[in-house]
């Protein structure tokens, strides 16, 4: 799985942080997400497709499966 | 004047637990429904997860407040025209610009960092409670000082003026008190707010304000006027809400004390327990409010622009299709697909530091004192009905 973020659109809200924290962080400056990885082992995959679901500004999706 | 079929809104809350019941009706039949507001405006209702989520991410549905569609003008809710609005109020571009510079502020590792003082804050409200002799209102010492409090902290409030800021800010967001006095500690509030940002721009401190301020100054947006209004945002946003969340939340562990062993026996479950309270009480419910700029649809309903929308978060977040016996309260539930601090670009800019804020209230408060219990029955409670945001005016306990 390969994801991708919208620095521009994140609103900061942190949800995906709150739902995978090995995926994914917030900028200390800028509170936008920034991802650990763009390819998340197996075991995250489940968890990065709720964050997607769960970011309320559509700055998270799945590149490739 | 309201015709037969149209329902009437505002629709009350029938015990403190339950949406009321014209929701799940409105929800089966006609999920998106005209409905007649006081006075002679109408408004379009929401009562489907997947609608509202669909309204509150529309860029057609403004939150613009002046619009004279804004439904929620008929309650009321019209901010003062000489003050520039603050984020909540904005739309696109706009918004953007007012809410980036201050997300970090509220990102979960930097909530995470106050959570020590946090913490020393409940400490002191739980000493400030017990001290106070039985029974005592829960309101007074506990649900309104903590919030209050720590915004105090996030914004560089001097140690000296907690006082006055806490009981002013009190004041302004109590329900029971009168108009008048609840507009002058508004308009207390707000002249403290703009002695207290004069006095960081001559000396920037290391808080949310001092780093606006440099960090303003450094892209050339310097804006007194708009800082004081975040700063007054902050407050009326974070004080009322996380108060009533925690009134709320600790009257439902107290009355379900099957759901309270399971949070006692064991921390971990405690930020699922503050999730489910969230969506179960969704106190902001009808604040989620917008009106139409351009013709949209919703849910197969066209839209007029012009038109207001309600998007109805405890309907939402009761809403069958999407929560497993929704009016159930389920501490294990673990969901956090619930829209109890809204969808879309303006869901709730400090929705971390309120979990922090109920997550140690509930620990410290149920392992702290674990004898605590209402000091009447369930019915005796005054809930607020009649506010935008839902609670409880008083809970008064014993332990
Ligand atoms: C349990 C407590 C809270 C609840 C239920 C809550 C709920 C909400 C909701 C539903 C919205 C969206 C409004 C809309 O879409 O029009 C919102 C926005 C907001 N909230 Fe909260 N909130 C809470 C606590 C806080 C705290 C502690 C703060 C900050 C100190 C805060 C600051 C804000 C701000 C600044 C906005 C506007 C964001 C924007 O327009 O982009 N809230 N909140
Ligand atoms: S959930 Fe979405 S909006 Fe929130 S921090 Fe993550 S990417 Fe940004």
């Amino acid at each position: 799985m390969r994801i991708s973020a919208d620095t521009d659109v994140c609103i900061g809200a942190g949800q995906c942080v709150l739902t995978e924290p090995a995926v994914f962080d917030q900028d200390d400056a800028e509170g936008t997400v920034v991802l650990h990885t763009t390819e998340p082992a197996a075991e995250y995959e489940d968890a990065v497709r709720d964050a997607v679901q769960l970011c309320p500004a559509q700055a998270l999706s799945i590149v490739e499966e | 004047m309201t015709a037969p079929d149209v329902p009437a809104f505002p629709m009350n809350r029938t015990c403190p637990f339950d949406a009321p019941p014209e929701y799940a009706e409105l929800r089966g039949t006609r999920p998106v429904v005209s409905a007649q507001l006081p006075g002679d405006q109408r408004t379009w209702l929401l009562t489907r997860h997947e609608d509202v989520r669909a309204a509150l991410a529309d860029p057609a549905l403004s939150s613009n407040r002046r619009n004279p569609g804004f439904p929620l003008r008929a309650f009321g809710v019209r901010p003062p025209a000489d003050f520039p609005q603050p984020m909540i109020g904005l739309d696109g571009a706009a918004h953007s610009a007012a809410r980036r510079p201050v997300i970090s502020e509220f990102s979960v590792p930097r909530v995470h960092a106050l959570r020590p003082r946090i913490q020393q804050i409940v400490d002191e409200a739980i000493d400030t409670l017990l001290a106070a002799g039985q029974p005592a209102d829960l309101v007074r010492y506990l649900s309104l000082p903590v919030p209050s409090l720590v915004i105090c902290e996030l914004l560089g409030v001097p140690y000296a003026d907690h006082e006055f800021f806490q009981s002013r800010s009190a004041r302004l967001v109590n329900r029971a008190v009168d108009p008048d006095e609840r507009m002058a500690a508004a308009t207390e509030v707000r002249e403290y707010l703009d002695g207290l940002v004069t006095e960081k721009e001559r000396e920037p401190g290391d808080d949310l304000l001092g780093r606006q301020i440099l960090r303003a100054r450094a892209d050339g947006t310097e804006d007194h006027g708009g800082l004081v209004s975040l700063a007054f945002l902050l407050l009326i946003a974070g004080h009322e809400t996380t108060a009533n969340m925690i009134s709320l939340g600790t009257l439902a562990l107290l009355t379900h004390p099957d759901q309270l062993g399971l949070v006692r026996d064991d921390p971990a479950t405690t930020p699922l327990a503050v999730e489910e309270l969230l969506r179960y009480f969704s106190i902001v419910d009808s604040g989620t409010a917008r009106v139409a700029v351009a013709d949209t649809e919703i849910g197969g309903q066209p839209i007029a622009a012009g038109e207001g929308v309600i998007a109805l978060g405890l309907a939402a977040n009761r809403d069958p299709q999407v929560f497993e016996r929704p009016d159930d309260l389920d501490v294990t539930r673990g969901a956090r697909h619930h829209v109890a601090f809204g969808f879309g670009p303006h869901q709730c800019l400090g929705q971390n530091l309120a979990r922090a804020e109920l997550t140690i209230v509930f620990d410290t408060l149920l392992r702290r004192v674990p004898t605590l219990a209402l000091a009447g029955g369930v019915e005796d409670i005054p809930t607020k009905q009649d506010a935008t945001i839902y609670g409880c005016y008083e809970l008064p306990v014993t332990w």
